[in-house]
């Protein structure tokens, strides 16, 4: 393609420079308006509990779902808790499980993706047959399957959803790696001597990295659905504890009662949050399309 | 000026791909300074040449020797592997691919002169400065991504990077096609010049028979993985005796010149080219 | 198939629709005209000119050259008659083909006019669709838009791929794209090109991408296809000797302005402006090595990189001097030729020697 149609035709335009902050702003008003309820999200999740005003763990059932008052603007829990200070430290919690499980699956997804991209042949065949093997188990049934054997818990469950996605993220770096491996600057390395490991390492993963941070992101929110889930169910996070998913099935008979407040609050901060990692995902995701082209 | 010390013998050279036969019993030599040019079409079998001996991709049968040493079998050893990017190294055609996106010319430089030479930090920049300069780079380029740089630019890095190693041997597959003709006269003049201040020799890969005159000393004809006809270049491009030589030669534009349609062969004749070309 | 119209053998095609350009033009107006071309395209944020002041005329039957490295503008010329040009390019200046202006045309309108002015690309397996067999590609346009049944359609398809020698045609067209060899596809191209019977034929770089032998007999087949359908083209290319060998003028473009047209027999010999004889002379001669090669010192300028208020060749121009920076110098004529040279009589004769 002549060289200004190939400039003037591409509608999303891979950033030039700027770094980090040159990146978010590429992202448009969504991703920048996603980027910041994460940074919120992220704040509470180091500093909830000191923020609470009120004691988010000392039960008083005495006024259980009592409604929003002017000293507590979300009203009271089923204990008795303040729901403003049960969501702000519960944040910890809902936001480190999906933290872990993102971290182990990108770190043993990309591993294995590389080194199958690298080495292709028998070890690649097997190893994607492996893969296709963990495919067939959903997160969840795995992490009920944790909790039968280990006991419930947020460990047990994040390593189960780990091990759950990680095939997930093999085939989708895969590509990328098998691109960037066919690439004649790989090959101009490997004829001067560069060992495997070195040219991965240096060079192929930090051409990955684009793609891989958007897919981190992405996985955050699903983590977060799927951890959530795994807790209303009593298989996660375990109760006093606060955590969202939790929130949500103790107070859930406060629904048929009438006081949907504090179970419909812990939700929306589930849904508000997961969506602010799809959105911002999904953006920094053409990006790394747009830079591969 | 050319010795008779080979630096480079291929012998009954052959690679197949499954079925399909790439190269077909390829003999040839390079004296030490000597260049070579690999014309041929697509499916020839020159890129696939080239690759058996950088170590891309291995042979099927026949030998390579480089520098007294045989390569016809991939290394054996990391360190094998470094010994032999000290012989024989290659410049690609795509400027666009061919260097890391995210690395200066300085820094994809200096990481091949670690890989080779055990310098210090002064040393390497030292030599960093001298290599880029070789190849009409200035510091403002050399410090530049490569996105920041036109395709000549580009290659210029290419060949330096393949030159930090001090290679004896330099394979430059087609590396100057995609550049623009102003520019492929100066990348031209620059090799030339390569090769006077330091003895390096080259192969040449190319379909461009006038860039194969001005570049080579020796020339050899692929035609479908078979080598049909070898010699000094000026005589294979001025007296060819293979037919296919003289289509080729025939075919090349020029003034006066008048193209006309062969006669119908079958349709197995326009192949698709192989893996490599 | 004998030579010569097939309008005859054709079903009837209706009469011309509003618009629609009446046939052959008068006496000695140009098939195709293109005055004072500018065309600005937003690239990132900012409007830039990608051609500037381009004029070009093409005859009837005659084959015109365009000749320019990066940047030059030779492909976005061709893309601006084709009216292909990227959302959002701001058009300035004339084209006109068979009589009238074609820089409005929509609709109906437009597709009429590439039936009669058709483009073939470089790269052949960009412009077709890989899951669509090469027959029903072939045949969309004449059913579509003209209206032919689906096995007439098929029938001329056939009938002109063997035109362009491709034997078993009928089992061609039962094949898909990547069935095919680039040489294969390419000459499926151009008979597709001239199913539809178009006047002039656009070639941007047909070539390029093709071996030297497979090229030569493409070139064959256009210029045989040329002289039997009384086809007008203009055939863009980097290659100074292809371009001059097979076109009977030669344009050469630089920094999105023409800076010579030339007949093609002269243009070696007695070129018109230095960046003609220069890239001329860049270019290693197959028949002799020479001790250096002439290379022209800097990198080709894009359009939008080139001052308005000077030569744009004249930081990297020999024979530059002060008259040369003074202003964007205009189109000259001598001798049946243009050149965009203040000096250009002054060097007459001069410029051919200087580089050899």
């Amino acid at each position: 393609m002549s060289t200004a149609i190939g400039m003037a035709s591409r509608r999303v335009q891979a950033r030039t420079r700027g770094g980090s902050l040159g990146l978010l702003r590429s992202t448009g008003i969504a991703g920048l308006v996603s980027a910041a309820v994460i940074a919120v999200a992220t704040v509470l999740a180091v500093f909830g509990p000191l923020v609470a005003p009120y004691n988010p763990d000392l039960p008083s059932l005495g006024q259980a779902f009592i409604g929003p008052t002017g000293a507590h603007i979300l009203g009271f829990d089923f204990e008795g808790r303040d729901v403003l200070s049960r969501l702000l430290a519960g944040a910890q919690s809902s936001m480190i499980g999906p933290l872990a499980v993102v971290a182990g699956a990108m770190a043993l997804g990309t591993l294995i993706a590389v080194v199958t991209a690298w080495r292709q042949g028998p070890v690649d065949t097997v190893v994607s047959s492996g893969l296709d093997i963990l495919f067939a188990f959903p997160g969840i049934l795995l992490a009920v399957l944790a909790a039968a054997i280990f006991g419930a818990g947020l460990t047990a469950a994040s390593v189960a959803l780990a091990i759950a996605y990680m095939p997930y993220v093999a085939r989708v770096l895969r590509g990328a790696a098998l691109r960037e491996r066919g690439q004649p600057y790989v090959a101009a390395l490997e004829v001067q001597g560069a060992s495997g490991t070195s040219i991965c390492l240096r060079h192929i993963i930090p051409n990955m990295l684009p793609l891989i941070v958007a897919q981190a992101t992405i996985m955050f929110g699903w983590a977060m659905v799927d951890l959530a889930a795994i807790s209303f169910l009593g298989l996660g996070v375990q109760p006093p504890t606060p955590n969202w998913g939790v929130m949500i099935s103790e107070n859930e008979p406060g629904i048929l009662q009438g006081y949907p407040l504090p179970a419909l609050a812990a939700g929306l901060c589930i849904v508000g949050v997961v969506i602010a990692f799809n959105v911002l995902g999904e953006r920094l995701f053409e990006q790394a399309q747009a830079a591969s082209r | 000026m050319p010795s008779d010390n080979i630096v480079l013998e291929v012998s009954g050279l052959r690679k197949e791909f499954g079925s399909l036969v790439a190269v077909d019993d390829v003999t040839f030599a390079i004296p030490s300074g000597g260049s070579l040019a690999i014309v041929g079409e697509s499916g020839s079998g020159k890129t696939t040449i080239a690759r058996m001996i950088v170590g891309l991709e291995r042979a099927t049968r026949g030998t390579i020797t480089a520098c007294g040493r045989d390569r016809s079998r991939p290394a054996r050893s990391a360190r094998d592997r470094r010994h032999r990017g000290r012989e024989v190294q290659i410049v690609f055609q795509d400027p666009y691919t061919s260097l890391d996106p995210r690395q200066t010319a300085e820094r994809a430089i200096d990481e091949i002169l670690r890989l080779h030479h055990g310098f210090d930090a002064d040393r390497r920049q030292a030599r960093i400065e001298q290599l880029t300069d070789l190849v009409g780079l200035d510091s403002r380029q050399a410090r530049a991504l490569p996105r920041a740089l036109s395709g000549g630019q580009r290659q210029r890095v290419a060949i330096a990077r393949a030159l930090a190693a001090e290679p004896q041997i330099l394979i430059l597959d087609e590396s100057v096609a995609a550049l623009d003709v102003s520019i492929q006269a100066q990348v031209l003049n620059l090799l030339a010049d390569i090769r006077d201040e330091t003895s390096v020799s080259y192969i040449l890969i190319s379909h461009d028979l006038a860039v194969v005159r001005q570049l080579t000393d020796e020339a050899i004809v692929m035609y479908r993985g078979q080598l049909v006809e070898q010699g000094p270049t000026a005589q294979v491009l001025d007296d060819p005796q293979h037919p296919y030589t003289q289509r080729l030669r025939a075919s090349v534009p020029r003034p006066g010149w008048k193209p006309t349609r062969r006669p119908q062969e079958s349709p197995r004749a326009e192949q698709k080219g192989g893996p490599h070309g | 198939m004998s030579g010569g119209s097939r309008l005859n053998s054709l079903p009837d095609r209706g009469a011309p629709s509003e618009g629609q350009a009446v046939t052959v033009p008068a006496g000695g107006e140009p098939l195709l005209s293109v005055k004072n071309l500018t065309v600005l395209l937003p690239v990132e944020t900012r409007e830039r000119a990608v051609l500037r002041d381009v004029c070009l005329d093409i005859s009837a039957g005659e084959a015109v050259g365009l000749v320019g490295e990066s940047g030059s503008g030779k492909s976005m010329t061709a893309r601006a008659i084709d009216r292909l040009l990227p959302k959002g390019a701001q058009v300035q200046g004339q084209i006109r083909f068979a009589g009238s202006d074609v820089t409005g045309l929509a609709g109906s309108q437009l597709r009429a006019y590439r039936n009669r002015v058709a483009m073939i690309f470089q790269d052949p397996r960009a412009h077709v669709n890989p899951v669509r067999r090469i027959g029903d590609f072939m045949t969309e346009a004449l059913r579509t838009n003209l209206g032919v049944s689906g096995t007439d359609a098929s029938r001329q398809a056939a009938d002109m791929l063997s035109q362009v020698g491709i034997e078993d045609a009928q089992r061609r067209l039962h094949q898909y794209p990547h069935e095919l060899s680039g040489g294969m596809l390419q000459r499926v191209m151009i008979a597709a090109a001239l199913l539809t019977e178009p006047a002039l034929l656009l070639a941007d770089e047909p070539t390029t991408a093709l071996d030297v032998t497979t090229q030569a007999e493409v070139m064959a087949i256009l210029d045989e296809l040329r002289g039997r359908y009384g086809l007008a083209m203009l055939f863009i290319t980097h290659d100074l000797e292809l371009a001059a060998a097979i076109c009977d003028r030669t344009i050469v473009m630089y920094a999105g302005q023409v800076v010579e047209v030339r007949r093609s027999e002269l243009l070696h010999s007695d070129p018109l402006h230095p960046y003609t004889a220069a890239l001329a002379a860049a270019r290693p001669d197959i028949g002799q090595k020479a001790a250096r090669l002439r290379a022209i010192p800097g990198r080709p300028l894009s359009a939008f990189e080139a001052p308005a208020t000077e030569c744009a060749f004249a930081p990297r121009c020999r024979f530059a001097e002060d008259a040369c920076r003074e202003a964007v110098p205009p189109l000259i004529e001598l001798d049946g030729g243009l050149s965009r040279c203040v000096r250009v009589t002054e060097l007459r004769g001069q410029l051919e020697a200087a580089h050899a």
